[in-house]
């Protein structure tokens, strides 16, 4: 079990609203500007940069084990 | 993909709003107040009228119709009376609705005809580059008020509190969780339904007055934006720019296009 | 046989458009027209339709686009300073092709004006009032009973064309009494809404033009989850920047109306048939010049009348012909001199156009379009 984030990188206008908001800091602005996960092991699954993505550029789901 | 998505025309997507914008957030609340209530595509209507906010119809998995600047609220009433069976929700910015509308606004909560009507507010005119609107606060900037405006601005949910609205509700952006219920209650309201979202408009307004970028706006709203019964407990000098949100007030009243329906009825020769 | 009835222009008005399946009205209360309103108050609720009274003008012509989209066929009624601020939402109604009916009771202005004085003054405000390129339907009745016909016919063709169509009465009319036999109901032809043509899944795109180039929007909760804006949009619906569909868009807009338009052209001719002079006139003014063509006859003057009851589109090819035959064309009006400057363009220079306005609260009487008529006739052509 772990979790998944996933970021839609041709919705994302970079305005770092989830990178602001994200709790453990593992959000970030690329060089385009579009969001990346510097670290995606210490996620918490907390939603909050999905809770206020305003382009749905970002989700966050715990990974199921198939 | 969510399943609230359903509610969004996916195509459309994404939409035009700037970077940061919050009209975004506030369209997925209304989407999963849909989402929450199942409510029927095919019998829900989207009206809106013009400016950023107003575009979201356009974005939104439903009969929709983008109308004229400041006309929403006829326009809906004109759909909910011709077929009273369809769930109507207005989406319209403040000064769409409080300034060119402002007279429909309140006609349309005095009438209290069944019309959920979602006030996006960011405080300003954004499509058209920043100019104050209504309600703009009293010493902010704008193009339009480039020494700040000397205007006093509305209080939407009073004013639709006093012209007869039945479910008045205020939400932030920032909670945009709360946000989701407050509109499924205006929604499930058999009546005139005012929800106030607070949402920011980093470009147009938080810039020039220095707010911050659209996170610190939307820190702004978690720092200010206090529940109703907290908020009532304040002393005066404590209020500053802080604000109530949650359900403001609620009433049973008569709904216009069930009143109508008697009219109907005593026509035909009924009781 | 139906019975005659005593009756007012506007109360012929709204019983056409309820006979022409009108159960919708919204409006505001304005003189000459509130009769109008009135009576739908009164009879619609009966007919199981509605009536509803707005705030203002604009919202009125607001409710019934919002009525019209959600099905029902709809009526406004309004009068010059009414008219006026309706103007944007008729353009509103024209890009979305939106069916419409606005009955406009003309009065003296500009603004507030002489109220509420007989006046014809909204002419040229009926097609161009709007911003913005767009065609215009407009019918001016002259009798009690032609403001039935004129409200019928009104509402099939903003249904036919799904374009806004005014029924330019005047004050002359629409507050006139006179004895009417309506026709029955059996006899009224009307025309339906117009329905999609394929499903959601079959691909059905609202704004896409069927063979007459009016569209098939479905109509509010009907399933099909259509978009309607005031933008230029394509066969979508959605807005578009494209240079091409926009010029393509107001191209067919003009064309659905003007490809039909000997079609819907609709004038008499009065005593034209040796006629040297005409007289071409329309709406209330056109009562007194039938009374001022038969003085003049009386009187040996080969004067014959053409009364327009379409105005717009603007009947062209009728005045060319009318132009070709006679010398000179007097063109009476209740304004400073409107349609007399199309009369003109239409004539170009085939015969000598003469306005004859008048302003000044007054109609006409038959002797002074008699006395203009006479003039007509004696004064040499230069």
């Amino acid at each position: 079990m772990g979790i998944e984030i996933t970021t839609l990188k041709e919705r994302c206008k970079g305005c770092n609203i989830c990178a602001a908001f994200c709790p453990k800091k593992i959000l970030a602005m690329d060089t385009l500007g579009k969001v990346y996960v510097t670290d995606e092991k210490a996620c918490i699954n907390c939603g909050q940069c999905e809770l206020r993505c305003p382009d749905y550029a970002i989700y966050v789901e715990k990974k199921v084990e198939k | 993909m969510r399943s609230y998505e359903k509610y969004f025309r996916m195509n459309r997507l994404p939409h035009i709003w700037c970077p940061g914008c919050g009209n975004g957030i506030v369209m997925k609340s209304i989407a999963k107040a849909a989402e929450q209530l199942g409510l029927d595509q095919d019998n829900t209507v989207i009206v809106s009228g013009i400016g950023c906010s107003s575009r979201a119809s356009g974005y939104m998995n439903f009969d929709t119709l983008h109308t004229a600047h400041g006309r929403a609220i006829p326009f809906a009433t004109g759909i909910k009376l011709a077929n009273p069976k369809l769930k109507v929700i207005v989406i319209t910015g403040d000064g769409d609705c409080t300034a060119i509308g402002g007279n429909h606004f309140i006609h349309g909560a005095r009438r209290n005809i069944d019309l959920t009507v979602i006030l996006f507010n960011n405080n300003i005119y954004g499509m058209t580059g920043g100019q104050a609107s209504p309600l703009t606060p009293t010493g902010k900037k704008a193009t339009t008020a480039p020494f700040g405006s000397v205007d006093t601005a509305f209080d939407p949910c009073e004013l639709a509190k006093a012209a007869g609205a039945s479910y008045i509700a205020r939400g932030t952006a920032f909670h945009a969780k709360p946000l989701v219920d407050l509109i499924a209650q205006g929604i499930s309201n058999n009546g005139f339904s005012l929800v106030e979202a607070i949402t920011q408009c980093p470009i147009s307004y938080g810039r020039r007055n220095k707010m911050g970028d659209a996170a610190g706006m939307l820190k702004w709203m978690s720092e200010n934006a206090v529940p109703l019964a907290a908020y009532e407990k304040l002393a005066e000098e404590q209020k500053g720019d802080k604000f109530p949100i949650g359900v403001l007030y609620q009433k049973t009243a008569p709904e216009y296009s069930a009143e109508y329906a008697k009219v109907i009825k005593l026509a035909q020769g009924g009781k | 046989m139906s019975q005659a009835r005593l009756m007012q222009g506007n109360e012929a008005c709204a019983e056409g458009a309820m006979a022409a399946g009108v159960n919708f009205f919204g409006g505001y209360p304005i003189t000459p027209s509130t009769e109008i309103a009135e009576i739908m108050a009164k009879e619609l609720p009966a007919l199981g339709g509605t009536f509803i009274q707005m705030e203002d003008e604009i919202a009125g012509i607001a409710v019934v686009l919002g009525a019209a989209l959600a099905g029902r066929k709809a009526l406004t009624a309004t009068s010059g300073p009414g008219f006026s601020l309706k103007q944007e939402l008729i353009g509103y109604g024209c890009i979305a092709e939106i069916p419409l009916v606005i009955a406009n009771v003309q009065r003296m202005g500009p603004a507030t004006g002489q109220p509420t004085s007989p006046a014809q003054g909204d002419v040229m405000q009926a097609r161009w009032g709007t911003h913005g390129d767009h065609p215009m339907i407009a019918l001016s009745p002259w009798t009690v009973r032609e403001s039935f016909d004129v409200a019928v016919m009104a509402v099939n063709y903003a249904e036919r064309f799904r374009t806004p169509v005014i029924i330019l009465l005047d004050e002359v009319v629409g507050h006139m009494r006179e004895k009417v036999v309506l026709p029955k109901a059996e006899d009224i032809e009307i025309y339906p809404r117009r329905k999609p043509n394929c499903t959601r899944e079959e691909g059905y795109k609202p704004y896409t033009p069927m063979a007459d180039l009016v569209p098939n929007p479905a109509d509010f909760g009907t399933g099909h989850h259509i978009h309607v804006t005031g933008l230029i949009h394509d066969e979508t619906g959605f807005p578009t920047g494209s240079s091409k569909v926009t010029e393509d868009t107001i191209q067919r807009l003009h064309q659905k109306i003007s490809r039909v338009q000997d079609e819907i052209t609709h004038y008499d001719e009065f005593f034209m048939e040796d006629a040297e002079y005409a007289v071409l006139t329309y709406g209330g003014t056109a009562r007194t010049a039938y009374a001022a063509v038969k003085m003049a006859r009386q009187q040996g003057i080969k004067v014959g009348m053409v009364r327009l009851m379409t105005i717009w589109p603007f009947a062209d090819k009728v005045i060319k012909k009318v132009a070709q035959k006679v010398k000179k064309i007097l063109v009476p009006e209740m304004n400073y001199g409107q349609l007399v400057l199309e009369v003109e363009r239409a004539a170009a220079g085939q015969a000598a156009v003469i306005s004859l306005p008048k302003y000044n609260t007054e109609i006409f009487t038959p002797k002074e379009i008699c006395t203009a008529i006479e003039e007509l006739a004696t004064e040499v052509v230069k």
